[in-house]
């Protein structure tokens, strides 16, 4: 322990505020595997299943199954993850390099699939993730290259196109601005909060679809004091999560 | 009983141009690179690869001896973007079936248990089903009756695969945390040819290791090949991690450039290159 740790709390990072909405997508899950895409969705599933949801299952990112402190507690090579996903005890989210207001996410390529601008991932198990199991997103820059009206290939399936998918769920979508549900009668995408400091005609501006915000907007909940701890001196100690969000 | 043990280049003289070819490992782990750095220096192209891809895709895609992919995703892992499968499909260079990750796994379970197909809950409301119109659905003939993607079986003429150790037969061992899906590829292929790290005596395999780690079994197996270092420069582990210094001179270097300093010769030659490099 040293002095800085000791000192009073300073404010939370735009970074800290993305990991507890990004937490806050696992809580109540129950005993399910959290699957975290990127690193501060990996911060915030670690949080979540240090305090508030400690029945998660984790991965170490590949096969082992691993308790916080590292001890491994099973086993969970590809052929029994897909076959888990299957089974819906899982909860993932996923990166998204464009989603549209009903949630259809792109992970594949832009422009023309034939002969695409810019090739990328391919769809991964987008396709299965979004009829089986609960499915949300993480969009470390939100913009109107991510946010689009239309996306160019629907990997992970949206709620225009999920009709008859008993399964099929998108719990939330979090960005660097704030956090968006489909709670909408027609399962648009609505604003469900800011991050302290943006405000809405940020996120409209940065937004390519007309989204759906009501009168009153929460903010993203406050880090408690313990979470701020957990979060600075266990689990990013070096600090990563400011290099996919900064300040 | 036959000793299955053989080369390389004995390998790709069995294929021909035109094959369906299955390759393990999974993104850029425990690829048989040794192998596919030996059809490299074949003529053999016009290829359909079945691939959960890695620079395996990659470097056969840049080579231009693929005429059609099955794939899910290609990527480095380490680096999320295969430059060269990017490359190649920006030029339109083949013909590509994409598919989800689950339903290239019900494909291999398919072939490997001779069904023509396996109903999949993956697919239906997502672009798959856009991009590739062949796919057929199927409606449970329960009360349920939910309609499903009839994921057509993924079966191969030869498939390669790489593990840690083998013995002459063709009994393949894993000792690393995943086996990914190499025991399927073999068995859904005609032919399966499997390098191994080191060949050792059959008793040799479960001296220190359980028997679950004997994840391919030699009714499956037409050839073992012996190709320490082979599955460079993805990672075999336990026996080494990803080259990642390598990876990135992969990822970096104009491909005719570093085809002709590491692909001119054969494997020993690439694996002396290999070390002067680092």
């Amino acid at each position: 322990m040293n002095d800085v740790t000791r000192a009073p709390l300073l404010a939370p990072t735009r970074a800290e505020y993305c990991v507890i909405a990004c937490a806050e997508a696992w809580r109540d899950n129950g005993e399910v595997l959290a699957s975290p895409m990127g690193l501060i969705p990996s911060v915030g599933a670690r949080l979540a299943r240090l305090t508030f949801s400690p029945d998660l299952l984790l991965t170490d990112g590949e096969a082992t199954l691993v308790r916080p402190d590292g001890t491994t507690e099973g086993w969970l090579p590809y052929r029994q993850h897909l076959t888990l996903v299957g089974g819906g005890r899982r909860h993932v989210m996923m990166g998204a390099s464009q989603i549209d207001r009903f949630g259809n996410q792109n992970i594949s390529c832009i422009g023309d699939w034939e002969r695409p601008k810019r090739q990328l991932l391919g769809v991964r198990g987008a396709p299965v993730n979004t009829l089986n199991n609960p499915t949300s997103y993480w969009v470390p820059r939100h913009s109107r290259r991510v946010f689009v009206e239309k996306v160019d290939m629907v990997c992970g399936v949206g709620y225009d196109r999920a009709a008859g998918a008993r399964y099929h769920r998108i719990p939330r979508v979090v960005s660097d601005l704030g956090v968006f549900d489909f709670a909408t009668p027609d399962h648009s995408m609505r604003l469900a909060s800011l991050h302290p400091g943006v405000t809405v005609e940020q996120v409209r501006e940065a937004t390519g679809f007309d989204l759906a915000v009501p009168d009153e907007v929460p903010s993203t909940r406050e880090p408690t004091a313990e979470e701020l701890r957990l979060v600075r001196e266990v689990i990013d100690p070096a600090g990563s999560r400011a290099r996919e969000v900064g300040s | 009983m036959s000793d299955k043990t053989t080369t390389a280049e004995q390998v790709v003289s069995r294929l021909q141009s035109g094959m369906t070819l299955g390759i393990g490992g999974w993104g850029s782990r425990r690829k048989p690179m040794a192998l596919v750095r030996a059809l490299l220096r074949s003529d053999i192209g016009d290829l359909t690869v079945v691939s959960y891809g890695g620079p395996d895709v990659g470097m056969l895609a840049a080579a231009g001896r693929i005429r059609k992919l099955v794939a899910p995703f290609v990527t480095l892992d380490s680096i999320p973007l295969e430059p060269h499968y990017r490359t190649a499909r920006e030029g339109g260079a083949f013909e590509l079936m994409e598919i989800d990750e689950a339903m290239f796994m019900w494909g291999l379970h398919a072939a490997a248990n001779r069904l023509p197909f396996l109903p999949v809950r993956a697919g239906i409301g997502s672009d798959v089903m856009r991009v590739n119109p062949r796919l057929r659905t199927v409606t449970s003939p329960y009360e349920d009756g939910e309609t499903f993607v009839a994921m057509p079986a993924l079966r191969m003429d030869a498939a390669l695969v790489h593990v840690g150790r083998a013995d002459r037969l063709g009994n393949g061992q894993y000792l690393g945390p995943d086996p990914y899906f190499d025991d399927l590829f073999c068995e859904a292929a005609d032919a399966a040819y499997v390098s191994c790290e080191r060949i050792v005596d059959t008793a040799e395999l479960t001296k220190e290791a359980a028997p679950q780690t004997l994840l391919i079994k030699r009714h499956t197996v037409t050839g073992v090949v012996e190709a320490p270092n082979g599955a460079h420069f993805t990672s075999c582990a336990p026996h080494y991690g990803r080259d990642e210094a390598f990876q990135t001179t992969y990822a970096t270097t104009p491909w005719p450039e570093f085809a002709a300093r590491f692909l001119g010769g054969d494997e020993q030659a690439y694996q002396s290159a290999v070390r002067e490099e680092s």
